[in-house]
């Protein structure tokens, strides 16, 4: 795989904060229900809660209002103050993904910069495994020439030309 | 092109979650993802209007019919979502154990 899909196929974050590698171990993986953003709902109601099992066969899961449960990550390694890696079991069309295969993970590492001030560094990795059923999707296609073409085929569709299909 | 809806808004409906399966699964017309759902063929077109918006699907004409499909591209648009969403919890990281890291040395 070279270095350009690489690129492709991840998302690298950091962000310096002021307090020790211990603490924001902790409070990365004690409080993530506090720290992941809200909007992102895989359940049909709202979200009570979301949980963190702090160790290796753990798992991250929301818990929604009416009591059901959404366990969309696993606890792959769990190192603490220096990493966790969870697995990423939302599929591309954001549903549960039940095939390990095409999963995706995420890796946290918390790395010292002094005795109050640690590099927290965010990587997850191998998206191009979610697309697996795209990559089915795409075989037959007679190839990308056209696309503009269809675009603007599309667009005079739905600003009210009668759908042929 | 410019994207007016983000992925994850667009699939955060579970009808359209469930026409982007379909397409994923394989290309189809209007018509026939309409006989696998419950839902009206205009609601489905509406749907497909926003999925076509959020750079979910394409479509190509093929004789008399417009097969939609997935589009292939996605995953640069999964990327952003994640890396937004990922973004904002290390922001919300940052702001909570910096604040009690605070209040410790208060107390």
């Amino acid at each position: 795989m070279t270095a350009s899909t690489d690129e492709q196929t991840r998302v690298r974050r950091e962000i310096v904060v002021d307090v020790p590698a211990e603490r924001a171990f902790r409070v990365f993986t004690e409080q993530f229900d506090r720290i992941k953003p809200r909007d992102h709902n895989l359940l049909p109601v709202p979200i009570a809660e979301t949980v963190f099992e702090t160790h290796v066969g753990g798992h991250v899961y929301d818990r929604g209002e009416d009591g059901s449960e959404c366990r969309w990550a696993r606890v792959l390694a769990f190192d603490p103050p220096e990493r966790f890696v969870i697995s990423w079991d939302i599929g591309t069309s954001w549903q549960l993904e039940t095939d390990p295969a095409h999963t995706s993970e995420v890796e946290v590492r918390f790395v010292p910069e002094g005795p109050t001030r640690t590099r927290v560094e965010l990587e997850h990795r191998h998206l191009d495994r979610h697309g697996a059923g795209w990559q089915e999707a795409r075989d037959g296609v007679a190839g990308e020439a056209g696309w503009p073409l269809y675009l603007q085929r599309y667009a005079d569709i739905v600003s009210g030309a009668a759908d042929s299909a | 092109m410019t994207t007016t809806v983000d992925a994850w808004s667009a699939l955060g409906d579970p009808t359209r979650r469930g026409i982007f399966a379909l397409l994923v699964e394989r290309p189809q017309s209007v018509t026939e993802l309409a006989r696998g759902l419950p839902v009206s063929r205009p609601a489905v077109s509406q749907h497909l209007r926003v999925l076509k918006e959020a750079s979910l699907v394409r479509v190509q004409p093929i004789g008399r019919h417009h097969i939609y499909r997935a589009h292939p591209q996605g995953l640069a648009g999964l990327r952003s979502e994640l890396d937004a969403f990922w973004g904002a919890t290390l922001d919300n990281l940052k702001q909570l154990a910096e604040q009690e890291q605070a209040d410790d040395r208060e107390h």
